[in-house]
């Protein structure tokens, strides 16, 4: 599968008298293949708009490699510009415009035709409320119009930043819709979000980032699969039957978690090995359940971000990869 | 070429570059029509009337001459001292003459197309001057601020391209607003001077004058459009161009004007941005130092220093270009974020 957007080893410092030197993308990889839909996820302040926005021409790197559809960037990008699409951050339009004003600005200065504007606008649900001026509009209306401009040149890649901040549980699943439709279509789409059950939902792959590092990447299965860590939920007939059971797996090398009503092992490869154990020592299972870890758990564990009691987490504090103790370099996924 | 069509469409959008034109359009139209309410034609019957009045003064003070004359006379005659009050020879020497009374006095105020266009022509230019610094501030500050600039590199990224054709939108603009609005106004005191006034004398070469004083506002107008809109893409903001319109006018006009005055600089009006405007306008504009003329001594001619529209080219061109290079380097060089 081609490769339509490529980084390699991308860097960008701020050098500041007061605050010294920051490296906002610490050597960043990041590859996104044709067709796919592909999640970019970070914690604030980790690198995700500044790596977009350096690929979009407006930030300039110190250093790194990157490449949309094969033509090398920033030198190429005016090449490659009329097929790309992007909104990054929060929308932003001239107030006293309307959305159909707005449009067909951009077409005009992209030299499209003007009924790519009334496909667009259809297409994001803004068709009836197009004359109004953007100041009237909502915030999910004005990210709906943010989209509609993206998709104005009909790219071959989108990237669209935190698309459905701002739109109502009809308009996530819409656009949910629409990421889906699109990339059905042959578009890509690069998608960053803090809703992680929607990246789960609609992302064939993802690359996460901490601190201007990837610290995860792959299909969405994979890094799941990757992070489950072969937990299993164990549930016996007989509840007082738990602590026997929990000293004869722990004899067998497995990690057992006790709980009320259940064990929780991890480390497992096989569950029919629990069974196996269980049923050997008269011990019988009535719920043998892998537990499935979702991206956010995933998330929150490669970043170091999960909320800790009685502790405030400041923007910066998230997992550096490479650093002694911390997550995100095992399992064959990390940089 | 999509570019610049584009950016001169969103300019004429834009609500406030259309407010403005209609304030412009108002503010010169009432400008000229007042005008026209304060000349008046000097018909043969309206300069009869003022001769008939000259006349008249002139015999009313031929009569109180001679009755002054004939008291001093008959004072004189009674042994008293008359020569303080009356002066030598009773006043005799200072008979009213017909040629000491001028008709004109009594003349209403005409305009005259040809002495007076020449300051119609600064007060056009400033007040177009105001219109393009505005528009042009805000045409790429409000761009800046409101993100558009950011979506419309995300289209085109070529920033210096796209910086220059936005200037380019906005100086054609003004150009084009200057050339028809001009054009008018020169059409209204042409009529105000042939129905209300004077046209007279206007020769060619009268006329190539005009044309060069129109040019040389042009030149000043698109000047300040270029500087406001750079000022603006400087400090990504509307805001930064009129900061800076303000602060370089206290300092020019005050704060120098004060330090000169203090340290006893000859000709300190030199470093006052305003003298070469003046002298921009009027070609040439003379400073005058009176610190080099003892009174004391009886009548001086204090020395001068000419400024000419040429040093006021240097002065404006110099900082015009400075201001533009500056903001394609900072638009070359400065992240967007």
């Amino acid at each position: 599968m081609s490769a339509v957007l490529e980084i390699e080893g991308l860097r960008k410092t701020y050098r500041s008298r007061k605050r010294g030197v920051r490296h906002a993308l610490d050597g960043f990889d990041m590859r996104v293949e044709a067709g796919q839909v592909h999640g970019f996820l970070g914690p604030n302040g980790s690198g995700k708009t500044t790596t977009l926005r350096t690929l979009l021409g407006l930030i300039k790197p110190n250093g790194g490699r990157m490449a949309i559809l094969g033509q090398e960037l920033p030198h190429s990008l005016p090449v490659v510009a009329g097929q790309v699409g992007a909104i990054v951050e929060s929308p932003q339009f001239f107030p006293h415009f309307s959305a159909r004003d707005t449009l067909g600005l951009l077409a005009q200065a992209g030299e499209l035709p003007r009924q790519r504007v009334d496909e667009v606008l259809e297409l994001v649900g803004l068709r009836d409320r197009a004359g109004e001026r953007v100041k009237t509009y909502s915030l999910g209306m004005k990210q709906r119009l943010a989209v509609a401009s993206a998709l104005l040149k009909n790219p071959r890649l989108l990237i669209l930043d935190e698309p459905a901040n701002g739109l109502d549980p009809g308009g996530i699943r819409e656009m949910r819709s629409l990421m889906r439709d699109l990339a059905a279509a042959g578009m890509t789409v690069v998608l960053s979000s803090h809703i992680l059950g929607e990246i789960q939902l609609i992302c064939d792959s993802v690359t996460i980032i901490s601190l201007g590092r990837r610290v995860a990447f792959g299909p969405v299965e994979q890094v799941l699969a990757a992070h489950s860590q072969g937990t299993v939920r164990v549930r016996l007939e007989a509840v007082t039957d738990l602590p026997k059971a929990a000293d004869t797996l722990t004899r067998a090398g497995i990690r057992v978690g006790t709980e009320p009503d259940h064990l929780l092992l991890t480390g497992v490869d096989k569950p029919a090995t629990v069974s196996r154990l269980l049923a050997e020592q008269g011990l019988y299972v009535s719920e043998l359940t892998p537990v499935a870890v979702d991206l956010e758990s995933v998330f929150l564990e490669l970043t170091a971000t999960a909320p800790v009691p009685g502790q405030h987490r400041q923007v910066d504090q998230s997992t550096k990869v490479g650093e002694p103790g911390t997550a995100g370099t095992g399992g064959g996924w990390g940089a | 070429m999509s570019l610049y069509v584009t950016e001169l469409r969103r300019l004429f959008k834009r609500r406030l570059t259309r407010l403005l034109l209609v304030l412009l359009v108002l503010g010169l139209a009432g400008v000229a029509t007042a005008f026209s309410y304060s000349s008046h034609k000097l018909s043969p019957a309206v300069v009869a009337e003022a001769q008939a009045k000259a006349d008249a003064d002139y015999r009313q003070a031929t009569k109180d001459w001679e009755r002054t004359v004939a008291e001093c006379d008959a004072a004189a005659a009674r042994g008293e001292k008359t020569e303080e009050r009356y002066g030598p020879d009773c006043g005799r020497q200072w008979q009213p003459q017909p040629e000491m009374f001028d008709p004109k006095w009594h003349l209403p105020y005409q305009f005259d197309f040809r002495g007076e266009f020449g300051n119609f022509i600064a007060v056009f230019a400033g007040m177009l001057a105001l219109f393009a610094f505005i528009v042009g501030a805000s045409f790429v500050g409000a761009e800046w601020s409101t993100g558009g600039m950011m979506n419309l590199l995300l289209w085109r990224p070529k920033r210096l391209a796209v910086l220059a054709t936005k200037l380019a939108a906005v100086l054609s603009a003004v150009l084009g607003v200057s050339i028809v609005l001009g054009a008018l106004w020169t059409l209204a005191f042409w009529l105000i001077g042939t129905y209300r006034g004077s046209t007279a004398k206007m020769t060619s070469g009268a006329w190539q004058s005009t044309a060069i004083s129109g040019g040389r506002a042009l030149a000043l107008v698109l000047a300040v459009a270029a500087v406001a809109a750079a000022l603006a893409s400087l400090g990504r903001h509307t805001a930064m161009a009129l900061g800076a319109a303000v602060g370089l006018g206290v300092i020019s006009e005050i704060g120098i004007r004060i330090a000169v005055g203090l340290a006893g600089v000859r000709f300190g009006d030199r470093y006052v941005l305003s003298t070469y405007a003046m002298a921009w306008f009027e070609k040439q504009w003379k400073l005058l130092d009176y610190k080099s003329c003892d009174f004391a001594q009886g009548q001086c001619n204090p020395k001068e220093l000419l400024i000419t529209w040429q040093d006021s080219a240097l002065v404006f061109g110099v900082g015009t270009a400075l201001v533009l290079v500056a903001a394609f380097w900072l638009m070359r060089r400065r992240d967007i974020s």
